[in-house]
């Protein structure tokens, strides 16, 4: 029989099943092959905080969502338009986010009483009617991996772990995707011929199954997406971030030394550097996170890079030692990959809460300059940055992620490190003239590192004076060296390229917002920006800092030549107030904290209400289940 | 240990021609008239030009605590840091200069307190450092509040009706992480500090010296038994390795272990020196039982009470790294290429 193939731009798959179910390699396998199909993307893991919640509970629900398309993709995608549900549980934790009329592929098999049961479910869904709104695929997806391996006799619970497989190769039918690179992978990941040939006929069954089974009658492609031309890696952040930390030790000449400790979701970041050594890189996986940010405080003493990784309970330990870095004059980057607060909070689910903590979480006047990146290829550059910031002046830098930009993926350009500026690194040798706090005009001081004869002297915690770095209690003194360690940190935007603005140069509303909203942002400005209102097309501007400590110095005029301000974030309202604190801007909040990110629709609702500020009441706007906060100015 | 670009290229102070005058600082010195640590100081002064390390490759690194200031008036590198925190800094330091000597300063409030947690991974990682610990059993800095190491029932500022904490022991403490180089001495015993610290400088990994220290302001008196003339013989064993466990007046006392490991102290004349136990600086559990000597009629042991050699962490840290880039060293930009494909 021949089946239809339709040409579909942009489509959302979310795999979702057990923790156990493999839904996080599905998902990265079937990014890997759309990239390399030539699609644009942007994915999410949804991970479960337990490592192993009980089977087949919602609490173990692991999810992945995929958006690509044949035009530009920004987001993971607001609402998928399939959704794979390996179990009773991961239909009931993600049901409410598949489009109305859109695909729903089940594995029948694990619909059975106990997971029903363990799902929350008093009946079937597949049989009270109550999927109706869906086109529902019902597949014995486990019945038919085992069918398809039984001979290999690899024992049962081997075998239902290569379901996984099946379900990818049935999804790889449904898109019309080449399934070489997965078999590739299959041959080199599994050592053992068994497991191998396995995962590879389950693979191949699940293909099969859609290409004969009569259930499917249609099936998709996506074209290939004008991308610039160039070379491309599928990038996460955090693998991103990690790079960008060997590249400004490449770029500097410096030895790269981490000291971390380790916590959702930042681990990776030392797993990833721990397996470069080949880099000269030493990772020293401390006791503490305290100890962590000491040990990298002690390595730029000895002049080393000093970097430490964590996310937010762990920076709220370290604020003593940035502290003391801060009366030091070290270099050292902080990097906090940030996750919903407070305390222990969702350490799986994404947050931009942190902001106010690395701006002000240190005892007495404590300036830090905070950068934070704003997507997975960027966290690249961003550490670049960071890195640059802290050793040509001499200060911790907080270089801001989040869960987010840790764990989504992208077709990203792969940059050419001969184009990337160096960062000069000049330790001090001259005895003639030294003294430890004796400044340039940069107000930095000299990096005078032991094992230079001549240059000998004791730093600490204790005030100081200017210039010979004794101990000082002088009252003058505290005030002049207060000013100069909060003039260094301002100093730092004398040398920031000029904002990028997305869309309108100037005009009705300017959109600012930090860390890794920037694909949200950027489609939900399109979105409005490409739909006049009345014949009237709305001139919108969108800014995603890098900077947040410094500020740019053209912030405060570019923010002037708009109407109005608006700032989401996914926090209570963090940056606006530190805007409004700042220039005295009126700008407005639009504040969601639910430990997930913005979908687009958000976004645009949020801006097309700040055009219409009247239209929109705060009831209608709550109903939606997002908050949006007008800050007045008294 | 190959270095990348900006690391200066220096010629090395000769090392054999070092006086304590170079290794003193400008720095007035502000302890109180009559502590403990004026005596350290000048022992510590007086051994670093002898150890052949040129001093612009000392570093030391000290907490917070009248013991902490210890840097200020050495004329060397050093870091006045935070509370507890020198081991780390310390073990960054090392790591990322393993050619640098990198010396501890600390207390028993700054280093068994807030700072135990990092005391004991320091010793359990075997840092090649040298760990002073200054005990005078009280917080002189924040003026006499009872430590960790403070006797029970210690009236102090905060413990007005007697300190109800049971104290901890650093030698034990330092035993338990697997330390393998253990000392203990007295800070008026001028020439048997400067051999501990001498046995120190000497050790490769961490060396871990207690220096029982008197603070005439806010505990004077504390160590008075093991310190003045009419009690010390008969209050302190000085172990040295391959010798027999003698003190007292003459010596005339020994210790020996009882068949249900309890030790006892005997008459030498009367069992005869070959009963005694011999010290032995190799063995864990000599030091073991060192460790629990003292009160109840116990002397207490200064000396070297354990002397193991094991590769140190930093040693370890660089040879595996050393390794790794012997099998080619990584380029950024090759891994950026990896796993990457070419549009149009």
């Amino acid at each position: 029989m021949s089946k239809v193939v339709e040409t579909v731009s942009t489509v959302a798959i979310r795999f979702a099943g057990d923790s156990g179910d493999g839904m996080q390699l599905t998902g990265t396998q079937f990014t890997e092959t759309t990239a390399l199909a030539g699609n644009d993307l942007s994915t999410f893991p949804d991970f479960p905080a337990e490592i192993r919640a009980p089977a087949g509970t919602l609490a173990g629900v692991s999810g992945f969502q995929i958006n690509f398309s044949s035009e530009a993709v920004y987001t993971p995608g607001d609402a998928p338009d399939v959704l794979v549900a390996m179990n009773p549980a991961a239909l009931k934790a993600n049901l409410r986010d598949l489009k109305a009329g859109g695909m729903l592929i089940l594995n029948t098999e694990a619909f059975n009483a106990k997971n029903l049961e363990r799902a929350g479910y008093a009946k079937n869904p597949v049989d009270d009617g109550s999927l109706t709104a869906y086109r529902v695929f019902q597949a014995d997806i486990t019945g038919m991996t085992l069918k398809s391996i039984e001979d290999l006799k690899l024992g049962n619970r081997l075998a239902v772990r290569c379901k996984n497989f099946f379900a990818l190769g049935l999804v790889y039918w449904l898109y019309n995707r080449e399934m070489q690179h997965t078999e590739k992978w299959v041959e080199e990941k599994f050592k053992d011929p068994v497991l191998r040939d396995a995962n590879l006929r389950a693979l191949k069954a699940g293909y099969n199954f859609g290409e004969t089974a009569e259930l499917f009658q249609i099936s998709y492609t996506v074209r290939e997406a004008k991308i610039a031309p160039g070379k491309y890696k599928n990038m996460s952040g955090n693998e991103a971030l990690g790079l960008g930390l060997l590249a400004a030790s490449e770029l500097s000449g410096l030895e790269l030394f981490l000291g971390t400790y380790p916590i959702t979701p930042a681990s990776d970041i030392l797993h990833f550097l721990a397996s470069k050594k080949s880099f000269g890189v030493k990772t020293f996986q401390a006791e503490d996170e305290i100890a962590a940010v000491c040990s990298a405080i002690g390595a730029s003493y000895a002049g080393a890079l000093g970097i430490t990784t964590t996310s937010g309970p762990g920076l709220a330990l370290k604020g003593e030692a940035i502290g003391l870095a801060v009366m030091l004059e070290l270099p050292l980057v902080v990097v906090d990959v940030q996750r919903a607060g407070p305390s222990t909070g969702m350490p799986t689910k994404t947050e931009q809460a942190d902001l106010m903590q690395a701006m002000f979480g240190r005892n007495g006047e404590c300036p830090v300059p905070v950068v934070a990146a704003r997507s997975p290829g960027d966290a690249f550059f961003a550490a670049i940055e960071a890195c640059r910031i802290a050793i040509t002046h001499m200060t911790p830098v907080i270089l801001l992620s989040d869960g987010f930009i840790a764990n989504s993926a992208e077709p990203w350009l792969v940059p050419d490190m001969s184009k990337i500026p160096r960062i000069d690194v000049k330790f001090r040798t001259e005895k003639e003239g030294f003294a430890p706090y004796l400044r340039d005009d940069k107000l930095v001081r000299p990096w005078a590192i032991p094992g230079v004869p001549g240059l000998e002297h004791r730093i600490g915690g204790l005030e100081k004076q200017n210039i010979t770095g004794n101990i000082s209690y002088d009252a003058a003194n505290h005030a002049l060296m207060s000013k100069i360690r909060a003039e260094r940190v301002e100093k730092i935007a004398d040398d920031l390229p000029p904002t990028e603005i997305g869309g309108d140069q100037e005009g009705d509303l300017l959109v600012i917002g930090w860390g890794g909203t920037t694909g949200a942002i950027r489609a939900g400005v399109e979105r409005v920006r490409n739909a006049p209102v009345r014949g009237e097309r709305r001139r919108i501007g969108h800014v995603q800092l890098r900077h947040l400590n410094p500020f740019p110095k053209d912030l405060e005029a570019i923010m002037k030549r708009y109407k109005r301000v608006l700032v989401p974030e996914l926090n209570m309202g963090q940056l606006v107030k530190l805007l409004r604190m700042r220039y005295l801007v009126e700008a407005t909040s639009y504040a969601k904290i639910e430990g997930m990110p913005f979908k687009e629709s958000e976004i645009v609702d949020a801006i097309r209400a700040e055009l219409e500020p009247r239209a929109a009441s705060r009831d209608e706007l709550e109903s939606r289940g997002s908050s949006r906060e007008k800050l007045e100015v008294s | 240990m190959t270095r990348l670009i900006p690391y200066p290229q220096v010629r090395q102070t000769d090392a054999t021609a070092q006086t304590k005058k170079e290794f003193t600082s400008d720095q007035e010195v502000r302890w109180c008239p009559g502590c403990g640590d004026y005596a350290i100081l000048a022992q510590v002064q007086r051994m670093l030009p002898t150890f052949g390390v040129p001093r612009e490759k000392y570093v030391f690194v000290s907490g917070i605590g009248c013991s902490s200031r210890f840097p200020y008036y050495l004329d060397t590198y050093g870091i006045h840091s935070i509370h507890g925190r020198a081991p780390a800094i310390a073990t960054g330091v090392k790591a990322a200069n393993p050619e640098l000597t990198v010396w501890v300063v600390t207390g028993d409030g700054d280093g068994l307190s807030i700072g135990g947690n990092h005391f004991m991974h320091v010793l359990r990682r075997n840092v090649d450092l040298k760990l002073l610990m200054f005990n005078n059993q009280i917080y002189g800095l924040t003026k006499g509040q009872y430590s960790p190491t403070s006797p029970l029932g210690k009236k102090a500022k905060s413990t007005p009706m007697g300190s109800i904490d049971y104290p901890a022991d650093p030698v034990s403490v330092a035993l338990g992480a697997g330390a393998t180089f253990v000392a203990r001495t007295l800070d008026v015993h001028v020439k048997h500090q400067q051999e501990m610290l001498r046995r120190a400088s000497l050790h490769k990994g961490t060396a871990f010296v207690e220096i029982y220290q008197n603070c005439n302001i806010f505990n004077d008196g504390a160590f008075t038994k093991l310190t003045d003339k009419e009690t010390q013989a008969d209050s302190v064993l000085e172990v040295e390795h391959g010798k027999p466990m003698r003190f007292g007046k003459d010596r005339s006392k020994g210790i020996v272990l009882d068949g249900r490991l309890h030790p006892q102290v005997v008459d030498v004349a009367t069992v005869g020196e070959d009963t005694l136990l011999v010290h032995d600086e190799t063995n864990e559990l000599c030091a073991l039982v060192l460790s629990r000597l003292g009160g109840d009629g116990l002397p207490t042991p200064i000396g070297v009470l354990k002397s193991i050699q094991k590769p140190s962490y930093e040693a370890m840290l660089c040879d595996q790294v050393e390794r790794a880039v012997q099998k080619g060293r990584g380029s950024v930009q090759s891994l950026l290429d990896e796993d990457s494909w070419v549009v149009g």
